[in-house]
């Protein structure tokens, strides 16, 4: 009775909000009425969605009171108000994961699954596949199937998107449906139509001849519903960049002829997708960008923002195609959704011309704060690309950068920021000193340790070289005061690169690290005292190894080195030589923000490619003894892309051999090969050892075999070869089907492309960041010059690119980049050779007629001198 | 932003959800279990989401790495999310269906009383569109068939006069009891 009470209380006294001050418990009370007879369907349905309610607002229910009032909502199925019936289906589908024994209900819900009434047949078939595991679908696998072909859409779309859901659980039974799917896609009804192609492709796309098949299928008959053809698009240009299919296959032409789909959504998608295909011509993309170009003018805000983002993405590779849209985004940069006007003007950014910037800047500059995060981003992206296409404009943009610096923001997007400011210093000297200025400000003030640690690294390699490094101290030596440890121990390892290069800031550098030795945090203290000892030495060479260029071996891998060490004690010394060294980071200098090498922070803790190899190989009992794993290849492929076996070789130095990974993928599903290896004929004295077979090749599953080949001893500078290469192995036909192969077979074999090894693979990467210190650290002891003509090279880019890709080292102080008009340049190369022998190159390029090339090496060992310059030559 | 393709599935929606004019959650369901799987992050999520959308009716928005398409009506706003490759058009058609769905339903009174009074109807309208993130219906008219809620105006009439008869004799119980 007082139970009543408060009900009515709530029903009409409460404040807006009916729902506000539910209590779970009372609720839970409340639920015992469902044990009543008769039922009372409208108080029972009040107090049911007062549970999902509950649920929904992340209530939390302990299993035994959720299985109490499950079980006692299973008597609300004696009743038969349509409503209270579809709630009980929520309740189940929210409780199945909370609530014990669910699945009590399997055979009331397969009863209104297979039931006259059609509202509940719906409902009932998506609660119940939510309830079902892979043994209990079996049960109901008869009832499925007849619901996927149910000529009632409701029936029909339910049977077909629980299915999917179950793909991931019992993918083999699903699998078996696929024929009542076939039917489901012809049905007139749009939704039927969508899902059950979407069920068809999942089920079948590992199979490409399939997914082909089914395309063409319904390309020619053709869909009703727009859902169904998003999808379809999306097979097709997923199809299309696997196959890597010409744009004159038909799927290309399926998706133009979509661009004139009377539904916005499709023609949408398919602009989308050919903007986003790779290698679009010109041409091609047009008809996409004028559907766009159109689009830009909707009165729809999602439909303009879709063109204007997806014109943002066109801009970016190429500009010239959107320059005729350009009159369109105009109008768009005063849209009232900030996003869609941000977009405008970055894409502007990219096709206006140089005199257009002033006035987008200011135009953003005015809502700047106004948009979020993520498209604050995109505006700095925007402008660090505008800044290597006009150098001219970054004064200006450096001006924006440093105002949108100081305003409030996320990390991510401070990043972007310091990113871009790092950047544009590094591409132009002379904005050097405002850049650096701009972020020692910023550091005054920031929050985030990442990028204060990695500002003060930039100010430790690029101050000291200005004209002015004494005016950096004192930023440098506020974070030693005011930060955090890693901070701090950042800001000692600058102020000591500005101690070894500047002689007379010597003296105060050395009272500052004084003052850092009774620093409280062990890190820094040992860094002060540390440098403080080198500094005191007043050696050029040691101030070199170090204080400017830092370890360059791998951290895990100094790591297992030092283990072993310590677990096998010796009279000798540790040697840094034996500890594999760290891949350089690759960094790419085509992406936008171009990511800063930084080999001094331990960011990179996780296990290198190499580590991952080095790990691999171990375990091969043929491979023991040989020393640690020096360096590994990229792959390199020996077949055609599209053959019946692909074979791709990754090839891994040692001190004194090289083993030879070869990767195969058998990819014909009638055949199952066995003891695969792969024969190498060498051309010098290189000598196989070993060969490894791969066990066994079943149909598209990649499997390794390996060979073994020793280096030539007695002459160090035969470092290149030609392998020709043949595949031998056992072929068993199959069962394309069931894998299972017959019993006999025979030997095959199958000629490979020649494999080359080359002096690159002798030498690994290593950054230098300070490349004239270590250049007078290895002194000329061993210093060789020779002068060659490169005749068939043209330009300076070329003739870098070259050199860098043939010798495999990793160019420094950013010499990789040739300034424009000139005609001569210095490319400065590091690396460690085999045995652990630093190499530096200085390469003079002259441009006259061709290029003339005058390369200087420096190295601790004379044969490695020898080996340079004779592959070179 | 970002650059994959889309690959091919019919999971469209990551979630959706209602709030009221204050950004508190009325309803809201997350279909991607690897999105915010927690309590904590779904809110947070939501107030900013709600943030920075519920000044300006601006129809779409970009946040957090996810498209978010909304709609606004008197004291409640309409939310579908989907991920950032995903077709915008995609995503409003589920918002215009789920709007005019519970306009139909609530005979256009789509304001946040009238909502929470029919918020069974509410539940199996959002079951009825988007069922573990894949688009089932996109037709409001088809959804409301469905569903086949009768929204009520007036609680009374449905009570039997019975009903109200003993309600009303517990009643004069009670006071005298009291």
């Amino acid at each position: 009775m007082i139970k009543k009470f408060d009900k009515k209380d709530e029903e009409s006294g409460s404040g807006s909000n009916p729902f506000q001050h539910l209590e779970k418990s009372a609720v839970l009370q409340e639920a015992r009425i469902f044990n009543e007879t008769p039922i009372n369907p409208r108080r029972c349905l009040h107090i049911l969605t007062k549970i999902i309610y509950l649920l929904n607002q992340g209530e939390h229910f302990g299993t035994t009171e959720a299985t109490e009032a499950f079980f006692a909502m299973t008597r609300l199925f004696q009743s038969n108000d349509q409503t209270l019936r579809r709630m009980c289906y929520l309740t189940i589908k929210e409780m199945a994961n909370i609530s014990e024994d669910v699945i009590i209900v399997t055979s009331s819900l397969t009863k209104d699954m297979t039931g006259k009434d059609d509202v509940y047949r719906g409902p009932a078939i998506r609660a119940l596949c939510r309830i079902t595991d892979t043994t209990m679908l079996q049960a109901i696998e008869r009832y499925m199937k007849q619901a996927i072909v149910d000529k009632v859409p409701s029936v029909s779309s339910s049977a077909l998107v629980s299915s999917l859901h179950m793909v991931k659980m019992s993918f083999d039974v699903v699998k078996r449906w696929v024929n009542e799917a076939q039917e489901a896609a012809s049905s007139d009804n749009i939704m039927v139509q969508y899902h059950a192609l979407g069920l068809l492709y999942h089920l079948r796309k590992n199979d490409r001849l399939a997914v082909t098949k089914m395309l063409n299928k319904f390309t020619k008959s053709g869909l009703k519903s727009p859902f169904a053809y998003c999808m379809m698009i999306r097979i097709a240009s997923k199809l299309l960049e696997e196959t890597e299919g010409g744009h004159d296959s038909p799927l290309f032409d399926f998706i133009e002829s979509c661009l004139r789909n009377k539904h916005e959504m499709v023609v949408y998608e398919a602009a989308s997708a050919i903007v986003h295909m790779p290698n679009c011509t010109a041409r091609e993309l047009a008809p996409a960008v004028s559907v766009l170009q159109l689009f830009c003018s909707s009165p729809k805000a999602a439909l303009r923002y879709a063109a204007v983002r997806t014109l943002n993405k066109v801009a970016m590779k190429h500009p010239s195609a959107v320059t005729a849209c350009n009159l369109d985004l105009e109008n768009l940069i005063t849209d009232s959704n900030r996003s869609i006007a941000t977009l405008a003007i970055t894409t502007l950014l990219k096709t206006g011309s140089e005199s257009s910037v002033d006035r987008l800047m200011k135009q953003i500059s005015s809502f700047v704060s106004e948009i979020s995060d993520e498209f604050k981003v995109v505006v700095v992206q925007a402008i660090s690309a505008l800044c290597q296409k006009y150098p001219r404009k970054h004064s200006v943009m450096m001006n924006f950068l440093s105002n949108m610096l100081r305003d409030d923001g996320g990390f991510e997007y401070k990043r972007a920021i310091v990113d871009c400011i790092i950047s544009i210093i590094e591409e132009n000297p002379e904005s050097k000193e405002t850049g650096l200025a701009h972020l020692c400000e910023f550091i005054e003030d920031c929050e985030h340790t990442v990028l204060a640690t990695k500002i003060l690294h930039l100010l430790g390699k690029e101050g000291p070289r200005t004209p002015t490094p004494s005016k950096y101290i004192r930023f440098i030596f506020n974070r030693v005061v005011l930060e955090s440890e890693a901070v701090r121990a950042a800001a000692v390892s600058a102020l000591a690169k500005f101690g070894a290069q500047n002689d007379d800031l010597l003296p105060s550098v050395l009272v500052l690290m004084k003052r850092c030795m009774m620093d409280s945090d062990d890190e820094v203290r040992d860094r002060a005292t540390f440098y403080m000892n080198v500094l005191q030495q007043k050696q050029k060479a040691l101030n070199a190894a170090y204080i400017f260029n830092g370890l360059s071996v791998s951290v895990p891998g100094l790591e297992k080195s030092l283990h072993q060490y310590t677990l096998e004690p010796s009279e000798k010394p540790f040697d840094m030589k034996t500890v594999p060294l760290a891949t350089a980071p690759i960094t790419e200098q085509k992406t936008e923000i171009a990511p800063v090498a930084t080999s001094k922070l331990p960011e990179k803790l996780a296990p290198s490619r190499q580590d991952i190899y080095q790990e691999q190989l171990a375990v091969i009992p043929e491979f023991q003894g040989l020393g640690l794993l020096f360096k590994s290849s990229e792959p390199v492929q020996l077949t055609e892309a599209e053959t019946e076996y692909v074979v791709r070789c990754i090839k891994h130095t040692f001190a004194n051999h090289m083993i030879f990974q070869f990767d195969c993928t058998n990819t014909l599903n009638d055949q199952l090969l066995q003891r695969v290896l792969v024969q190498m004929e060498p051309s010098e004295a290189y000598e196989v050892l070993h060969y490894v077979p791969a066990p066994s090749l079943p149909y598209n599953q990649p499997g390794s075999c390996y060979s073994l080949v020793r280096l030539p001893e007695d002459d160090p500078t035969a470092v290149s070869c030609t392998f020709s290469c043949t595949m031998k192995y056992l072929v068993r036909d199959c069962d394309p089907n069931t894998g299972e192969p017959d019993d006999d077979g025979y030997d095959d074999e199958y000629v490979l492309e020649d494999l080359e090894v080359t002096v690159a693979d002798h030498i690994q990467k290593v950054l230098k960041p300070n490349f004239g210190a270590a250049w007078e650290e290895i002194g000329d002891e061993n210093e060789k010059e020779e002068t060659f003509a490169l005749a068939t090279v043209r330009t300076l880019d070329e003739a870098v690119n070259n050199i860098i890709s043939f010798l495999g080292m990793q160019p420094c102080e950013r010499s990789d980049k040739v300034p424009e008009n000139k005609n001569s340049h210095v490319l400065f190369l590091a690396g460690v050779f085999r045995g652990g022998h630093d190499v530096l190159v200085r390469s003079r390029l002259a441009l006259a007629d061709g290029v003339t090339m005058q390369v200087t090496v420096r190295s601790t060992d004379e044969n490695v001198v020898d080996v340079i310059l004779a592959s070179v030559g | 932003m970002d650059s994959a393709a889309l690959e091919p599935s019919l999971y469209t929606v990551k979630a959706v959800f209602i709030l009221d004019n204050d950004g508190n959650r009325l309803l809201s369901k997350y279909y991607d279990p690897e999105l915010y799987p927690s309590m904590k992050e779904q809110k947070n999520f939501e107030t900013n989401v709600f943030n920075k959308t519920h000044k300006a009716d601006n129809e779409i928005a970009f946040l957090e790495g996810m498209t978010i398409v909304y709609k606004s009506s008197i004291d409640l706003f309409f939310y579908v999310v989907g991920s950032a490759q995903e077709n915008e058009l995609m995503l409003m058609a589920v918002l215009n269906c789920l709007f005019e769905s519970l306009s139909q339903m609530l005979r256009k009174n789509v304001e946040k009383r009238t909502l929470l009074d029919n918020m069974d109807g509410v539940f199996l309208v959002v079951d009825e569109i988007i069922d573990g993130g894949v688009i089932l219906e996109s037709d409001p008219q088809q959804v409301i068939e469905k569903v086949n809620y009768r929204a009520d105006d007036n609680p009374l009439s449905e009570q039997s006069v019975v009903q109200v008869l003993q309600s009303a004799k517990e009643q004069i119980k009670w006071s005298i009891l009291k």
